[in-house]
């Protein structure tokens, strides 16, 4: 878990949208192996922030910087649209809440996770098909349905076929908004089990966005808590559920329904 | 010889803003420490902030005032400043915490929600669920609930294993808050005998035990609580 360098830090970052604000100073550090949860009720900026990060908007204010491959620390602002969008495709996935933003709803399966293969480079169909085929069964996914596409799929399979075509390129950081969003509960808790058991299992460092605790509790180590386009409270996961300090976080943690 | 734990001036209160900004002290001043094999246990009736110390040690609580200095190899780490990243990593390789209640994950099995913390700090997956069988086995966890999530088990056998989970790995520091509140009279034994073993090789304990017996039978020192108790402001 330690590793001293990190991996994606943002310094300063700013964002408004005309008048409107979308986030304010937000400086944050993410580790390899590390998942960071980001949470807050909608309008809080929380979402500006991980497209910000994930450089899919373009800070009005401060910079987001990402360690590549090779070790240097490279600020995304000054990446060319070109590198930017092949880190997007190679080194990072983006899960996204609805899985027909992040998939090809219309192409079989097999097409969706074996796509990501081919944008880095893969060319052996027998190949990508296997790797397709693992990465299915990986998520739990009946590889019966390889040649399905996914619009034939339910809620939950499509967000699992979603996280295999994000995984599959091996990323070493995967932005997340709120990736349980619009399940059942027990889709939901099949879900998690399995991005839980990934995440560890790979050792991907993470950025989730969610509105919901206990996802927060349950996949990330350390979280931030926005309201107002701030960053108001932040450590680690169980130490801000359990001993939340800042009054909108007492909110938030005491809002939630036991079951 | 030198102890593992060293608590200084630590103090705690609680500011409630959804009631008012009421402010809840819990300690201050506390200060003990405990050396290698050595079992202290908190002493002091309930509400006297006992849990809150154990959780301040995990880095579970903040503190507002204090240090807790644990030696995590050659050098000593201050969990009440220590950045998040450090709290983490002094969990996996120097503190161990057997909370009062399991928090259960949904399909995750018992077996693996005790080999968990042995598989996240390197140990291959087979061998940490065979390791997690033998410790479930010892506390009398019937070979049956092994492969179901213990979300439905009972009090007491959530509580062992709960108690599994804390007992396998093999950490310098060891928290204990009421390890056999919910267990009969023979898996209170094993405990006991589990909390010896710890001490035998040197790990430091602290326990929060209100079963006498227990308490007698694991305790060198118990640092009564109440003389910490924080006043009103």
């Amino acid at each position: 878990m330690i590793a001293e360098a990190p991996l994606l830090v943002a310094e300063g970052l700013g964002k408004t949208y005309g008048r409107q604000l979308g986030c304010r100073d937000v400086s944050l550090a993410l580790h390899e192996g590390e998942v960071l949860a980001v949470v807050g009720e909608s309008g809080s900026g929380k979402s500006t922030l991980l497209h910000l990060l994930s450089a899919q908007l373009e800070p009005s204010v401060g910079r987001v910087l990402y360690r590549t491959r090779d070790g240097a620390l490279r600020d995304l602002g000054e990446m060319t649209t070109a590198e930017r969008k092949f880190l997007a495709r190679t080194d990072w996935g983006f899960v996204h809440q609805d899985a027909a933003a992040g998939l090809r709803m219309a192409v079989s399966a097999g097409a969706n996770v074996g796509e990501r293969l081919m944008a880095v480079g893969a060319r052996h169909y027998g190949r990508i098909r296997g790797a397709a085929l693992d990465w299915l069964a990986r998520v739990e996914i009946d590889p019966g349905r390889i040649d399905d596409a996914p619009r034939t799929f339910s809620g939950g399979m499509r967000q699992r076929l979603q996280i295999a075509r994000n995984l599959v390129t091996k990323p070493r950081l995967v932005f997340m908004d709120e990736p349980t969003g619009g399940l059942d509960v027990s889709v939901q808790a099949r879900l998690l089990d399995l991005l839980r058991g990934l995440v560890r299992e790979l050792r991907l460092a993470a950025v989730v966005v969610t509105h919901d605790l206990a996802v927060a509790r349950l996949l990330s180590h350390r979280m931030i808590v926005m309201k107002d386009g701030e960053v108001i409270e932040e450590g680690l996961t169980d130490q801000v559920l359990d001993d939340p300090r800042e009054p909108y976080t007492q909110l938030l943690v005491s809002s939630v329904l036991p079951a | 010889m030198n102890p593992v734990l060293e608590i200084r001036g630590l103090a705690k209160s609680f500011t409630m803003h959804l009631q008012g900004g009421v402010r809840i002290p819990v300690v201050a001043g506390v200060s003990f420490s405990v050396a290698p094999g050595e079992c202290v246990v908190l002493g002091g009736p309930s509400g006297a902030g006992k849990s809150s110390i154990l959780k301040m040690i995990f880095g579970n609580y903040r503190c507002d005032a204090g240090e807790i200095r644990v030696r995590n190899g050659d050098e000593t780490v201050d969990v009440a400043r220590a950045a998040p990243r450090r709290v983490l990593a002094l969990r996996q390789e120097t503190i161990g915490y057997v909370s009062q209640f399991l928090r259960a994950v949904p399909r995750v099995s018992a077996r693996d929600v005790v080999a968990a913390p042995l598989a996240d700090s390197g140990t291959p997956l087979d061998a940490a669920r065979a390791e997690a069988e033998r410790m479930m086995a010892r506390l009398n966890l019937p070979e049956r609930l092994w492969k179901l999530p213990p979300a439905t088990f009972s009090g007491g056998e959530q509580q062992r294993v709960n108690l599994a989970r804390g007992f396998l790995p093999d950490l310098p520091l060891l928290l204990l808050d009421e390890p056999t509140a919910s267990l009969d009279a023979a898996n209170r034994e094993v405990v006991v005998e589990l909390v010896k073993e710890k001490k035998a090789r040197g790990v430091a304990v602290v326990a929060i035990a209100h079963d006498e017996d227990v308490r007698d039978a694991i305790a060198d020192r118990i640092v009564d609580v109440s003389r910490f108790a924080a006043a009103a402001a």
